[in-house]
């Protein structure tokens, strides 16, 4: 193997949703974890079910499922806890998929402009083109968001 | 020998919160932020209703002393299924009556972990953040969350024309024909 060829290589983690497989930058991924209770409360945000408390750590559950294969999961057999960034803010959210993950090492095929938003790029593995998915883009957060930028550090409470 | 100093360790301070139910759904108050928790039976005969009210979820005002409260239905607020308010609550700083079924428990919390920027809508306002007590997550509420400056301007407008009326009633009953 050349060594340009070995420089373009990079880790990746597929997941499952349903019958088809994504990808995302194994660099992203926090852990794998069984599933567990989703803590659900009132809000307006439609793409997250909840939070997970994982660890003493409270992590939003966004179901990625339904705008990327349209439906949503039947069936859940892990989270898989992603880091997502907002400039030098990190955040983990927890997205549920419905099969075995696998870590692979592929080329990256960059996106194009007629690409979905949520689409970071291509690579090609077991005969598929999968697509790596660009959280920032799949996941709500303040791009979405009103002017509000009210603490998102865990904090000691004020008594 | 000298022994060893005794580390510092710096105990995370605590804060009383009020766990109380809105439509049967769990949430937690600072109970610093908590004026008077009253019966819904005792506003009987102080509230007064908010005729033409273009906030769904505030249809009556209490008067206490010289503040007005705007009695909102926490579960029109928050989007709950609708259920019997036994208890209401008068929070501080904000003209709020807040309508809860009932108080689960005061207890204390000693971490608020702000609310994930992935929750991105009108639940910034309403949250201060999450906190977690045995081994479950309570959403803490921001006491100035449930009336914004637009539905405080609406209402205070909707009150004052109110007013006026009244008056306009009662001179045009006194005058002398």
């Amino acid at each position: 193997m050349s060594i340009v060829t070995e420089i373009a290589l990079e880790s990746f983690v597929l997941l499952r949703l349903g019958e088809r497989r994504f990808a995302l930058k194994a660099n992203q991924i926090a852990e794998l974890v069984a599933p567990s209770r989703v803590f659900r409360f009132p809000h307006h945000t439609a793409a997250l079910e909840g939070v997970l408390l994982r660890r003493g750590r409270i992590v939003p559950v966004c179901d990625v499922s339904e705008r990327l294969v349209g439906k949503k999961l039947t069936m859940r057999r892990f989270y898989l806890i992603a880091n997502r960034f907002w400039g030098s803010h990190r955040e983990s959210v927890a997205l549920p998929v419905s099969g075995d993950c696998e870590l692979i090492t592929a080329e990256m095929t960059p996106r194009s402009e007629s690409d979905s938003p949520h689409v970071a790029g291509w690579l090609s593995h077991g005969g598929d083109v999968i697509e790596i998915l660009n959280l920032e883009a799949l996941t709500p957060g303040p791009h979405a968001a009103r002017s509000n930028t009210a603490g998102f550090q865990p904090v000691e409470v004020r008594a | 020998m000298q022994p060893a100093p005794a580390s510092k360790v710096r105990a995370p301070r605590a804060e009383q919160i009020i766990l109380f139910r809105v439509g049967g759904q769990l949430f937690a108050i600072s109970s610093a932020s908590v004026q008077e928790v009253r019966s819904v039976d005792s506003l009987t005969g102080m509230s007064q209703e908010v005729p033409r009210s273009t906030v769904r979820k505030v249809r009556h005002t209490v008067r206490r002393g010289d503040s007005t409260h705007y009695v909102v239905n926490g579960t029109v607020h928050f989007g709950l299924p609708a259920a019997a308010a036994s208890l209401v609550f008068f929070l501080r700083h904000t003209p709020t009556a807040l309508l809860i079924d009932g108080i689960e428990k005061m207890t204390s919390m000693t971490q608020l972990q702000g609310l994930p920027q992935a929750f991105c809508h009108e639940e910034r306002d309403w949250y201060r953040g999450l906190t977690a007590l045995d081994q479950s997550v309570v959403p803490v509420v921001r006491p100035e969350g449930f009336l914004s400056v637009e539905e405080l301007t609406l209402l205070d407008t909707a009150v004052q024309e109110e007013a006026g009326k009244s008056q306009d009633g009662a001179a045009e009953a006194g005058a002398p024909e």
